[in-house]
């Protein structure tokens, strides 16, 4: 996750997660809380083994940085995850884990692979039939949605509160990382009609039935007019869209057919409109857009994953390498908690991101016919 | 879709008309081509050309009127995934060539949720005489600091050195080198292009193009069957090409031997890519006789200046020939023998913003041995040559192509990565 370090959020993200103050928070779960104690280098769990079923963890952050906690399946699988732990806050992550190997991880500064530490889980759980793998793809999905749409909210609510005061520094900060987090579940938002080009349009796209409005507008008079006196009832309209997408959004169950349709879609967004540098032509911000993306796209993989497992396993051997690649190539590129900005990479370096997007959109384009066959 | 079942392309399988290796090219040169006049195109320009031989087709084969070229920059540092794609390209390429589909499903035959294994833009075309060659540069072997990248610095041949930078050469490095090339040749533009844009998609991720170029013409013969087309200049070009009926002067002159280098290129060839610019706006103000000077033939026959034929010797003891005259530089006795085996096309790229075409010369040569044969022509010919005046070499290849896939089991370079 990559929020600027002066966005301190208590808004708790994820559908298990509760905050601390709720003293019945850990009821029903096997066994008490399991302490996480995290720091800026420092990430440890009180238990590296468990038994299947419930468990709670009370992750506390003692250091400077503001940090995530996650619960992870092979291949990254997010069984659970909280956003936004700030330095001195306690938080809890409540999370249903079927036996099997995990990775727990804090990411201080919110960046990076963070500090593992394995997971053992045990218990008499029967290995998934492929049926149930694939119903738990459209389920491990579902969780990741609505722990991005609500950062999202809380994220766009912060932009256009800023848009809104007329502070267009604070502004120009929290734009990609609103954006961030609309750029991750772009598949799922762009199934309700209108919604998406009225959030996302470009100026190219505007019509008469629909103006030039939502974050590129504001993009546009943030960056190239340097004037958004009169854009409160863009800003307000823009909040009102992404809260009616994430209302659907939450509803929305995407078949695994979905999923890896819209995994290769992500990337397909990528290579077309990122790397060009034509999603965020004025603010050059295209590298977090990038980011974004290449994120939802894991988040699909990974919930396809236990079925991919059994069903190819070589293609996701290929798969894991080739973000392994895209994350190395985009690594190059980062500064501080964000990213350099599209028109400072050379045409070199843009060809190295387009070859790593292109040997990683080849495989996953693959996934939808492993996935559809019987 | 199965080998079985009917093929999405027409296939018009002529028996026997095939390139397997000279003496094969042969007999196919007369076969596909019966007229000499290319106003009259022979229908069998359709045909499909044998993939398979004991040297790569699209050398000797009869020149097509079409090219797409293509160098590649290998992308992975694993070799098993480098010989998995030279096999894959192999398997396709023999598909592609025989005028079906690249992929054994096809265009349209696989199901709805997966991506086609053939893009389709062939689909109801002949073979169209396609011809895919591959050859090898030499930063595939070490890369520019000196890696040796797959394990195969050892057996890099000495005649793929570097090509040094001639008098006058305005290289562009974007377009030039590469690690892997393909040359595909055609009759049909769509057909080389669909055969290029396929490997490259199969390739995706363990190769990236680097440059590519179209040719819309072909400027060379390769065949004695065929008539010697003209260069933008408006001149014929390749009439004292090395033709695949001189099999004596292709052993001599094109084919890598025994003995020449390391073993896995016996049977190969090396070829030179040049893209010239022709600065053709100046050319065509110049005066005919100007014109036939710097070429040193007359433009309408083609003859050489003071001959009355076109296939007629230059009499290079002649003063009538100016010394500058391109038939003259150019001419085996004046390279110690040195011939070449030209293969290149015309191009027009669109036009520069200075209200020109950007048109030219795609140049392709194939020989034994390039640094006794392309190297020592073309530092004659960048010292001396009065068409300099009208040239521009902008990109530069050399790549080393190995000998034929001999059947289904074999590949591209199957000895070299052996």
């Amino acid at each position: 996750m990559r929020h600027a370090p002066l966005l301190v959020a208590l808004l708790a993200v994820g559908s298990v997660a509760a905050c601390s103050d709720k003293s019945d928070s850990s009821a029903g779960a096997t066994g008490g809380p399991i302490a996480v104690k995290a720091n800026d280098s420092a990430c440890d769990v009180a238990k590296n083994a468990l038994d299947a079923g419930t468990h709670v963890f009370q992750v506390s952050n003692s250091g400077s940085k503001v940090t995530e906690f996650y619960v992870y399946a092979a291949g990254d699988r997010v069984m659970g995850e909280i956003e936004n732990i700030t330095p001195g806050l306690s938080r809890e992550l409540r999370v249903e884990l079927p036996a099997g190997t995990y990775q727990t991880a804090c990411k201080p500064g919110m960046i990076g692979n963070g500090i593992r530490a394995d997971l053992t889980v045990s218990g008499s759980a029967a290995p998934l039939t492929e049926d149930v793998a694939l119903q738990q793809a459209t389920e491990s999905y579902s969780r990741y949605i609505t722990t991005q749409s609500e950062a999202l909210v809380e994220k766009t609510t912060d932009f256009v509160t800023a848009v809104k005061g007329g502070d267009i520094e604070k502004s120009k900060q929290l734009f990609p990382i609103a954006r961030t987090y609309y750029e991750r579940i772009e598949p799922v938002a762009e199934i309700f009609g209108d919604l998406d080009p009225k959030i996302d349009g470009r100026e190219d796209d505007a019509t008469a039935e629909l103006p030039f409005s939502g974050f590129h507008k504001l993009e546009k008079d943030l960056w190239v007019t340097k004037d958004i006196s009169k854009d409160g009832p863009v800003a307000d309209q823009l909040l009102t869209d992404v809260k009616e997408v994430v209302t659907k959004a939450k509803d929305e169950k995407l078949s695994p057919l979905q999923l890896a349709n819209g995994a290769k879609e992500l990337l397909d967004e990528v290579a077309s409109s990122k790397i060009t540098g034509e999603e965020d032509r004025y603010s050059h911000t295209d590298l977090w857009d990038f980011a974004a993306n290449v994120d939802g796209s894991q988040a699909a993989v990974a919930a396809l994953r236990p079925a991919l497992e059994q069903r190819n396993p070589d293609l996701v051997k290929q798969i894991d390498t080739a973000f392994t690649a895209v994350d190395d190539e985009l690594a190059k590129y980062r500064v501080g908690d964000g990213w350099k900005y599209q028109n400072e990479l050379s045409q070199a370096q843009l060809k190295g991101l387009s070859d790593v997007i292109n040997a990683l959109a080849e495989p996953i384009s693959k996934i939808a016919g492993v996935i559809a066959k019987k | 879709m199965s080998e079985k079942s009917l093929p999405r392309r027409r296939v018009i399988a002529l028996a026997g008309a095939g390139v397997a290796g000279i003496a094969g090219a042969a007999g196919v040169g007369g076969a596909l081509l019966r007229s000499s006049s290319t106003s009259e195109p022979a229908a069998v320009t359709s045909d499909a050309v044998t993939f398979f031989g004991r040297t790569q087709a699209g050398i000797v084969t009869p020149a097509q009127d079409r090219l797409h070229f293509v160098a590649f920059d290998v992308l992975t540092s694993d070799r098993a995934r480098l010989v998995q794609l030279l096999k894959d390209w192999s398997a396709a390429a023999a598909r592609m060539t025989a005028g079906k589909d690249a992929g054994e499903i096809g265009a349209t035959a696989g199901i709805l949720e997966a991506p086609p294994d053939d893009t389709g833009e062939a689909i109801g075309l002949p073979a169209s005489g396609l011809t895919i060659t591959v050859g090898f540069g030499p930063t595939l072997f070490r890369d520019a600091t000196g890696k040796d990248r797959f394990g195969l610095a050892a057996r890099k041949p000495a005649a793929l050195a570097d090509l040094p930078r001639f008098p006058g050469d305005t290289i562009d490095p974007a377009i030039s080198g590469g690690d892997i090339c393909v040359q595909a040749c055609a009759n049909d533009p769509q057909v080389a292009v669909h055969a290029i844009r396929n490997l490259a998609r199969i390739g995706m991720g363990v190769v990236s193009v680097r440059w590519s170029q179209l040719g819309f013409g072909r400027t060379s013969s390769t065949s004695t069957a065929q008539a010697t087309p003209r260069n933008l200049f408006g001149f014929k070009d390749g009439t004292a090409n090395l033709k695949a009926e001189e099999t004596d002067l292709l052993d001599q002159h094109l084919w890598v031997r025994a003995g020449d280098g390391p073993e896995w290129m016996t049977g190969g060839s090396y070829m030179v890519t040049r893209k010239i610019r022709m600065l053709i706006e100046t050319w065509d103000r110049s005066p005919l006789g100007d014109q036939e000077n710097i070429v040193g033939r007359t433009k309408g026959e083609g003859a050489p200046i003071g001959q009355s034929r076109e296939f007629d010797e230059p009499d290079l003891t002649s003063t009538s020939i100016p010394t500058d005259a391109h038939v003259r530089l150019a001419h085996p006795t004046v390279n110690n023998g040195a011939r070449l085996l030209r293969r290149g096309y015309n191009f027009v790229d669109g036009s520069d913003g200075l209200g020109r075409l950007n048109a030219g010369l795609f140049f392709i040569a194939y020989q034994r041995d390039p640094r006794t044969h392309f190297v020592p022509i073309q530092l004659n010919l960048a010292r001396h040559d009065a068409m300099n005046e009208y040239l521009r070499h902008v990109s530069s290849g050399l790549f080393a192509c190995p000998p034929g896939v001999s059947g289904p089991d074999d590949y591209w370079g199957r000895a070299l990565f052996a």
